[in-house]
Formats: structure tokens, C-alpha cells, sequence
């Protein structure tokens, strides 16, 4: 039975499923126990995204507050992780991996390939990304494409709070390490979300709506920017196709091939910068694959290079609007 | 030393000063016109004045996001400060750093900083500049019972010591990361235990006496521009406010803070001590009070009223190829 709940409720409650159908599901980071050995109430932080709110109530010392220590806490979540526990920890911002990138990509994504297959390592770093928060130059990156840059490493970028519970039991469930990116933005997004326990597979991008005209490739907050131009572009007779990647790392490659050979255009729309990320990584995959098929050169609608800014007013204009991906279909439509 | 006239003064007009500050940050974020996470340092104010004023143009402070404080300790502009936190062209930062960013190279303030342990490696770069340009000066580490687990933390204690550093380190024992107590997350009884096993002295003050963290920062400093090397001081205060401002504290006891500021308030303390000594009288300070309220009162006007920085901004300052 699906119901209305949000994002954040959505994380919870993949937590709390899971937590309940395997002991050795394991949670950990700071406050997301809400603040051990404070004298006021039990549990009065679910971490400060509010996600694991309750969840120490019901499995008391599996849900462990850290000392703010990224790199040890994050690498005895790999440690455990090759050890028989599938952890899940709590990297508040994913701006943080920067204290903590070692363990990460070092050590995590390493181990299986290195060690001949002789090592899984089930671990699940969950991690708030992007801007729009007035949080400034290191609480706003959108750091996933560094992630998706490394073998061995798997990368989640849920869009709905749908995806964001079926995707999340399916990073618990799955024996690599999983970096799972939640945009701040969207923790209030409600949805419609079954009640019973289900995974999505990585690597299948969802379709979510269907165009002839363009093909718009994006991910996580932006999806919701996708479909507000493409609905604007609708009343100009612009048809737009909506893919979103749901997954970095796998990509479905496939999906995107198939929707931009009925388009023959593309914009791809990414909130992260534009050098090295999941913008020129998708173009230049449909420039090799796919290059006969387009009808327009390739447009990416991305933030532009610089570190987010704090001013209101400039962060309102880093941000990739619909305007921006009105421009860009337009343009690759020729009709600018 | 005892301190002279001025001296005290100064200490007072500081700590007020940035006592004022936050009320007001308090009242005017309530209204929601201030964009971001805003931390505020009231009830610690002993600690960064203690501290700076033994600081001079050769000497640099790396701060945390509960900055504030320090930064005007350090002598940043209060009115830049306001108008950076309220994200206007004309704040410190052009705003585009907010709270937890307040810098001022050209005061020696390395900046605040959003990532809890990063100005300690920083405040090490700046003690070794120091050193080797011969300049006299010392660099200060301010940072949190929470930050003094971090990592970085411990390595640039042994980094100090190993080069010999005229570095402090200053852990302001908070009670609380966040919501999580240092009780439990510090694992010695006190963070400057530690300092042992930098092979520095490791000293533990009343963060709420101005005059205990005054002496303990002076032999620092002196220990540091005498090439001795770095210290490491624990200043046990407490916060007034939450984590950040919006925080409901659920995590703190019950009347807490209300007594707290009832009991052991910096600033009460220090105008007990000096008007009680004959040192400075109640109307002196009162001077200062009014002072301080309509420097604070400004500020805010002016920052309200200043124009957010120009659209063209966003891509300046970085290098930019596409
Ligand atoms: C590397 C990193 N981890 C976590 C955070 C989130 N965070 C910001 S302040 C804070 C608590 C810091 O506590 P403490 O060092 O005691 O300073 P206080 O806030 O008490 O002044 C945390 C966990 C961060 N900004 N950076
Ligand atoms: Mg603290």
C-alpha cells in the first residue's frame, strides 16, 4: 500500500526495514543517535538531517553516535563492512569526504579488485549534497561526479522519495560500498511510497517522461527542474523526453542511447560543475555512441565553475533554472 | 602584568562587543532576513579575548564556523562582518562566505571555517611563516571539544611540536558537538590531557574568567615568541544558544542555559572583579555598554541597507575555462 511521505521518511524508513530484516545492518554518525551522553531527552537529534530520528529507540546501540572523526568513523564502516557487518554510515555533508576521501577511495572501492575478488565490502555512506541552502562554498558541492570518477565505487543520486527508499534497501543489499548523494532540497518532497520493503536495481535510469523532440538526461534535484522546463516547452510545441540517471555509477547507458536515437538532440542537466562531470561524461558517451543519430550538437545546462557563493541572489543565479534548459532545448532545436 | 587602565577597557569593549553581536545575530536571524546557518559564540567571549589581546599585526588566528567571536578579537571590521553575514556586496567577503566564512587576511584572520578541524593545519602553516620570515609572530588554533577529535587535530599537535612551532592551540571545551556531549566523545577526562603525548604543555582554564584565560594565553604566547615551542589550553565555557540558531537544544537540561547566564557569565564576572578591585568603575562600563549597543545598532542598519553584491560577481575570484 503506497502512501503520501516525504524523502526524509522515505531514508527512515528503508533504514528501519532493513534494520529489522538483517541485524547486521548497523547505523553510525554524528548525532544520528542524537547526541550521546547529553543530559536532555533521548534520541532529540536524528542526526541533523533528521533521518534516523527514532531509530535509537528501536535498536538501541546499532545506531551509534560518533566523536567528529570522518576518517576513523567512515573507515571502521568499511572495516565492519569487511567484517561481517553491512553499515551504514552518515557523512552529514558530502563537502566532508574531503576529510575522509582515503577510506573512501583508497581503501572501499579498492579492496574487491585488488584482492583478486576476495573481498566484499558492503558498506553504504549516505551523504547530503547541493545547493540552494545560503550554506555556502563547503556545505553546497555537488561532489558525486568525483565519486563516479572511481572504479569500485557505486553512486546513487535519488530524485523521489520512491526511488530514494527502493534505491537506498538496494545499497544495503548490495556487497560493493555505495555512496548514496540525498539532496538537501528535497527531504521535504513528498511522495507516493509503498509501505512494504522494495529495491530498485542500480543501473536502470527511469524514464519519466516521454518526448520525441529532446532528450533531457539528468539526475537527483534537477529532475524536478527537467520537468518544469519540459513543461513550459510543451506549450511551445517543444516535446520534451525526461531520463533520469538514478544511478552515476552504473549508468544505464543504454536508456540514454535509446532515448537520443527517437530525439536525435540532447541536453543533459547536471547541478555540479561542468568540468569532469555527469554532463561531459553522458555527452561524450552519446558523441561516441550515439553521434550518427543527433540531429544538433549536444547543450549541458550545469552550474557554472566556481565554488557556490553565499549571497542569496548569487546563489539563485549558480543554480541551474528551467529558463537555462528552456535556452538550451531551444537552441539544440534551433529555434533560438 | 597585571593590566592596565586601557587594557581592561579594551578587554571589557571587546567582549561586550562581541556579546552584542550575537544577541542581536539572535533577535535579527528569529526575523529570518539572515540567510544560512549562523553559530553564535555568547557565553564564550572570555576565551577569544583572552587570547587576542595579546595578539598584534604579526599574529594570525585560524577560527571555526563559531567564528564571529574571534574574528573581532582579531580586529575585523564589525560593520564588514554584519554586512557579510547578511550577504551583502559590501561584507568582508564580497559575500560570498556568510558566518561561517569571515576572514580578513590583512587582520591576520585566516577565516572561519565549515569544516570542523580545518584551521589547526592552517594555524601550523601560518606559525611556521612565522618562523622562518622571523616575523615574531604566533599563530592561534581555536576549535571545539568536537574538533579536537578530529583528526587533523591531533596530527597538527604533533606537526607543532616536531617543528617546534610558535602555534596555540585552543580547544574551547563547550560541552557539546552539536548535540553529542564531549563527555562521550572525548575520551580522556580532558582534551588537554593530550598534550602529553605532543611532548607540549597542556593547560585547563575557566573559560568563563577572563583573567585565568588572559594569564594562560600570556605564557603561551610568550613560551611561543621565545621559539618554546607550542601549547595546547582547554577552555572549559558554555554556550548560550544552540548549535546553530534555530536549534530547538532538546539534547541540554532543562534550565540549563538559564543558569548558566545566571551563575557564571563572563561578562558579569569580569565587572564584579574590576569595579569590586576599584579598577574600573560601573559608569565606565556603562559608557561602553551604550557604546557597543549603538555600534551594534549600526551595523545592522547599514547592513540591511547595502546593496547584495553585483550578478557579475558570481564568476569572479576563480579561474574559469568554461
Ligand atoms: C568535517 C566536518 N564534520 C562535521 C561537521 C558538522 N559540524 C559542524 S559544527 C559541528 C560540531 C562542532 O563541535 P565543536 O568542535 O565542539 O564546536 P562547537 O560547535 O561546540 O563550538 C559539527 C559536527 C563539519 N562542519 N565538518
Ligand atoms: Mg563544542
Amino acid at each position: 500500500m503506497a502512501r503520501n511521505i516525504s524523502y526524509q521518511q522515505a531514508i527512515g524508513e528503508a533504514l528501519a526495514q532493513e534494520m529489522e530484516r538483517d541485524e547486521t545492518v548497523i547505523l553510525m554518525g554524528e548525532d544520528v543517535a542524537g547526541g550521546a551522553g547529553s543530559p536532555g531527552e533521548d534520541d532529540a537529534w536524528g542526526g541533523v538531517l533528521g533521518v534516523t530520528k527514532g531509530l535509537y529507540g528501536k535498536f538501541g546501540d546499532r545506531v551509534m553516535d560518533t566523536p567528529i572523526t570522518e576518517s576513523a568513523f567512515i573507515g571502521a564502516a568499511v572495516g565492519a563492512a569487511t567484517s561481517g557487518l553491512r553499515p551504514v554510515a552518515e557523512l552529514m555533508f558530502i563537502d566532508f569526504m574531503g576529510v575522509c576521501f582515503d577510506q573512501m577511495f583508497n581503501q572501499a572501492a579498492k579492496f574487491r579488485y585488488m584482492f583478486g575478488g576476495n573481498a566484499e565490502t558492503p558498506v553504504v555512506i549516505r551523504t547530503m549534497y547541493g545547493a540552494g541552502f545560503r550554506a555556502a562554498a563547503q556545505h553546497s558541492q555537488c561532489l558525486y561526479p568525483v565519486f563516479t570518477h572511481i572504479p569500485g565505487l557505486k553512486v546513487v543520486t535519488p530524485s523521489t522519495p520512491y526511488d530514494a527508499k527502493g534505491l537506498l534497501i538496494q545499497s544495503i543489499r548490495d556487497n560493493d560500498p555505495v555512496i548514496f548523494c540525498e539532496h538537501k532540497a528535497l527531504y521535504t518532497l513528498e511522495g507516493d511510497v509503498p509501505e512494504e520493503a522494495y529495491a530498485i536495481p542500480f543501473g536502470e535510469a527511469n524514464v519519466t517522461r516521454e518526448g520525441d523532440d529532446v532528450t533531457i538526461v539528468t539526475l537527483g534535484r534537477m529532475l524536478h527542474v527537467a520537468h518544469e522546463a519540459a513543461d513550459a516547452l510543451a506549450k511551445e510545441k517543444i516535446s520534451c523526453e525526461v531520463v533520469d540517471l538514478r544511478t552515476t555509477s552504473p549508468m544505464d547507458t543504454d536508456t540514454i542511447i535509446e532515448s537520443v536515437e527517437n530525439t536525435g538532440r540532447l541536453v543533459v542537466l547536471d547541478e555540479s560543475h561542468p568540468r569532469c562531470s555527469i554532463a561531459t561524461d553522458v555527452s561524450a558517451i552519446v558523441a561516441q555512441e550515439a553521434f550518427g543519430a543527433l540531429k544538433a550538437p549536444i547543450r549541458m545546462v550545469t552550474a557554472p565553475h566556481v565554488p557556490v557563493p553565499f549571497a542569496e541572489n548569487l546563489e539563485d543565479l549558480y543554480i541551474p533554472d528551467a529558463g537555462q534548459v528552456q535556452q538550451a532545448v531551444r537552441t539544440v532545436m534551433g529555434k533560438d | 602584568m597585571p593590566l592596565s587602565k586601557d587594557e581592561l577597557l579594551k578587554a571589557y569593549r571587546m567582549m561586550k562587543t562581541i556579546r552584542e553581536f550575537e544577541e542581536r545575530l539572535h533577535v535579527e536571524f528569529a526575523t529570518g532576513e539572515i540567510p544560512g546557518f549562523v553559530h553564535l559564540y555568547a557565553g564564550e567571549e572570555a576565551s577569544a579575548t583572552g587570547f587576542c589581546m595579546h595578539l598584534d599585526d604579526r599574529d594570525k588566528i585560524a577560527s571555526n564556523h563559531r567564528g564571529h567571536g574571534h574574528s573581532i578579537g582579531k580586529g575585523c571590521d564589525v560593520d564588514a562582518m554584519m554586512a557579510e553575514i547578511y550577504g551583502r556586496g559590501n561584507g568582508l567577503c564580497g559575500g560570498k562566505g556568510g558566518s561561517m566564512h569571515i576572514a580578513d587576511l590583512s587582520k591576520g584572520m585566516m577565516g572561519a571555517n565549515g569544516i570542523v578541524g580545518g584551521g589547526s593545519p592552517l594555524a601550523c602553516g601560518a606559525a611556521l611563516a612565522a618562523k622562518q620570515l622571523g616575523t615574531g609572530g604566533v599563530a592561534i588554533s581555536f576549535f571545539g571539544d568536537g574538533a579536537s577529535n578530529q583528526g587533523t587535530s591531533m596530527e597538527s599537535l604533533n606537526l607543532a611540536s616536531v617543528w617546534n612551532l610558535p602555534c596555540i592551540f585552543v580547544v574551547e571545551n563547550n560541552g557539546y558537538a552539536e548535540a553529542t556531549s564531549s563527555k562521550y566523545s572525548v575520551a580522556c577526562d580532558d582534551a588537554a590531557d593530550r598534550a602529553s603525548a605532543f611532548n607540549m604543555p597542556g593547560v585547563v582554564v575557566d573559560g568563563h574568567d577572563f583573567f585565568a584565560v588572559y594569564e594562560a594565553a600570556g605564557e603561551a604566547v610568550k613560551r611561543a615568541r621565545e621559539g618554546k615551542g607550542p601549547t595546547l589550553i582547554e577552555c572549559k565555557l558554555n554556550r548560550y544558544y544552540g548549535h546553530f540558531e534555530g536549534d530547538a537544544q532538546t539534547y541540554r537540561g532543562k534550565d540549563e542555559v538559564k543558569n548558566l547566564r545566571a551563575t557564571i557569565d563572563c561578562l558579569d564576572r569580569f565587572r564584579a572583579k574590576v569595579t569590586s578591585a576599584d579598577l574600573l568603575s560601573e559608569a565606565e562600563l556603562d559608557v561602553i555598554d551604550g557604546e557597543v549597543a549603538a555600534l551594534i545598532d549600526g551595523s545592522v542598519e547599514k547592513a540591511k541597507a547595502a546593496p547584495m553584491p553585483a550578478p557579475a560577481e558570481l564568476l569572479t575570484d576563480v579561474y574559469i575555462s568554461y
